[in-house]
């Protein structure tokens, strides 16, 4: 159920902020340096809301880099196993971008499923995720092409969208509603919606798809074996910059920090673009160069997970293409594999 | 909510040396908690992720039989950190241990079925208990002829010897066990598993082959398997790929559409022959061993 849209002035939002940093944790895009990160905020005077994108997805606020999953003490003879508690304070997503809030649902199904991952899915249930529409769209930016939008509510339970002295906010299902309710969110009048209406029509023309994927997984299944691979990824450093920043990618590792006796079992990320990633102790490494690595992150991301999981593993943030070294353009790879590309 | 990640506590109830080389030692566990013995509920095929605290994890397939409740068996070869650590460790050691996971072999296609179970050098672990579970009084009815095929490098690098001894006295199971090279003393078969395969196999109408062993083995084992008429959903591989999560999440062992440590890592050749060629590849290295999922020091 969708509660009705209103509004939150901009003069209004830092008291409104204020309230939220009270009674919950709050991450919002804030400026480190010469980027924009998301973080959990002290006060509402950090939050950045005029911002293209942030330079890392906010995956890490519900997936952190590094977790602890448990900690333990084991001696001769005896091991003992402690499991952190879920913080009982709950958690606002506040003002990411709507390729990003689409990124969630991707690592929803991930760590949801017939197995869950009571980390994600523990701190997902008590995150409140805060949108804001992209009325001005980077240069790299494709969302249109995997099926979002400048202005797309997927993933999100609260929708703002600028427009001008105010934020027309849409509450997308019930958990916006605690929000909501807050005395600062004023009735919509029909001006306002008007003028929220003419700022999504713009935002969404003002990008192209740019993308062809119409007969993507059926041509990635024909040029799995072409030598394609090779010339597409002659500059790639497999460096994995594009999976540590991209909204989607979640593989990772588990393993061991031990002091003494006692120690924790931790989560970090890892990136299937290492050649550690899959090589095995007898030495074999069933991908051993770039080509193989390469090609599975986009086997993965274009034709696994839009099998498994019904979605594509790439939202069009962008992130790749802009922080990639040597300028791998994934937009440029799908359209071309798309348009069945052999060497 | 259950939490996928944290292992049971185990007990080294007793420590096998396997191998003249002492490299492969089988650990049999107990339980520490009572209740946990009953949450864990397996079958032949499936695989744990064994926790040496301090230095992780890696993952082995079950290499004892459902039908002998409290104990759970894994054979170890010493290759990396985490099995090097546990073959340092003695009787009365706590490890972790996490699972059941993975699929298992279809225990119910293979019902009243002829079987033929081919295996090699230390990818033998799982096949073992299959066919321990199936010799057991409880199931031995519901399922028909049994040949075993298991062939190591020599007679010393052949394990479970005490199961062979037993098994040999069965008349209810065709036992063919061969090595490459014969060493003073075995008076047995010398000679590869497919060639002894093409000359025991039983006939491939109504019956079922299970393959785990090394890449070469597997390599020469399904044509045999072909030409005798075994369909490619009748021939069952056990297949490995480095594992960390074992839930289907981590990404590492994701070939095609699937996750080996979920959808598997038990697939017929024809459910293999749908994925890419990419799988393929990772028939050659089968049998839920350290020797090729656990990372090097």
């Amino acid at each position: 159920m969708s509660s009705p849209s209103k509004i939150l002035r901009k003069v209004r939002l830092a008291s409104f902020l204020e309230r939220l940093i009270q009674e919950r944790q709050v991450f919002a895009p804030v400026r480190e340096g010469e980027v924009i990160l998301i973080r959990e905020i002290e006060s509402p005077s950090q939050v950045v809301l005029e911002y293209p994108n942030a330079k890392e997805s906010p995956k890490s606020v519900l997936f952190p880099q590094r977790e602890t999953l448990f900690w333990y003490r084991a001696e001769k003879g005896k091991a003992e196993v402690d499991i952190p508690r879920d913080k009982e304070q709950g958690r606002v997503l506040f003002g990411i971008r709507p390729c990003d809030a689409r990124g969630l649902l991707l690592l929803d199904k991930v760590f949801g499923g017939d197995c869950r991952d009571p980390y994600y899915v523990g701190k997902r249930a008590n995150t409140v995720v805060v949108s804001l529409g992209c009325d001005d769209p980077n240069p790299s930016c494709f969302c249109l092409s995997m099926g979002g939008g400048p202005c797309s509510k997927e993933g999100s339970d609260l929708f703002l969208l600028d427009v001008g002295d105010r934020y027309v906010a849409e509450g997308v299902n019930e958990k916006s509603a605690a929000l909501l309710a807050d005395e600062t969110f004023e009735k919509l009048d029909e001006e306002t919606a008007a003028l929220a209406e003419k700022v999504k029509r713009a935002s969404g023309a003002s990008m192209h798809p740019v993308v062809l994927k119409e007969k993507l997984v059926e041509q990635l299944e024909r040029l799995f074996n072409d030598p394609v691979w090779k010339d597409l990824t002659e500059s790639c450093l497999g460096c994995g910059i594009c999976t540590y920043l991209c909204p989607t990618c979640h593989c990772f590792d588990l393993c061991d920090e031990a002091a003494g006796t006692t120690g924790e079992r931790i989560r970090v990320w890892d990136s299937c673009q290492f050649p550690l990633f899959t090589q095995q102790a007898s030495g074999f490494n069933p991908r051993p160069t770039v080509k193989e690595r390469f090609r599975q992150r986009i086997m993965h991301k274009f034709s696994y997970l839009p099998e498994t999981q019904t979605m594509p593993g790439c939202v069009g943030c962008g992130r790749c293409v802009t922080e990639c070294p040597v300028n791998l353009d994934i937009r440029e790879v799908v359209t071309s594999l798309s348009k069945g590309n052999a060497r | 909510m259950e939490n996928p990640y944290v292992p049971f506590l185990m007990r080294i109830e007793e420590i096998i040396v396997e191998t003249e080389d002492e490299n492969i030692k089988t650990f049999e566990l107990s339980f520490v908690g009572k209740a946990d013995e009953e949450r864990f509920v397996y079958t032949p095929g499936q695989f744990a992720e064994i926790s040496v605290f301090g230095k992780g994890e890696a993952p082995f397939g079950m290499a004892s039989t459902p039908t002998r409740p409290g104990r759970l068996a894994f054979s170890v070869s010493k290759i990396g950190v985490v099995t090097g650590e546990l073959h340092r460790m003695e009787k009365g050691d706590v490890v972790g241990v996490r699972g059941p996971l993975g699929n298992g072999y279809p225990l119910e296609s293979f019902k009243t079925k002829s079987l033929v179970l081919v295996g090699g050098g230390f990818g033998f672990s799982t096949l073992r208990s299959l066919t321990n579970f199936i010799l057991h009084d409880s199931s031995r009815k519901d399922y028909g002829h049994l040949t075993v095929i298991y062939g190591a490098r020599r007679p010393g690098l052949l394990l479970y010897k005490r199961d062979l001894e037993h098994w040999r006295e069965r008349a209810d199971l065709q036992l063919h066990l061969t090595v490459d090279k014969g060493e003073n003393g075995w008076q047995g078969h010398v000679g590869f598993v497919p060639d002894v395969t093409r000359a025991v196999a039983p006939n491939p109408r109504n019956a079922y082959a299970v393959v785990c062993g090394p890449p070469a083995m597997i390599h020469f084992t399904l044509p045999v398997l072909k030409e005798l008429g075994f369909g490619d959903e009748n021939i069952f591989l056990s297949l490995e790929m480095r594992m960390k999560c074992g839930i289907g999440k981590c990404g590492r062992c994701n070939v095609g559409s699937k996750y080996i440590c979920r959808d598997g890592p038990v697939f017929s050749q024809q459910e293999l022959s749908r994925l890419t060629t990419e799988a393929h590849m990772q028939e050659g290295c089968t049998g839920h061993g350290a020797r090729c999922t656990e990372k090097h020091r």
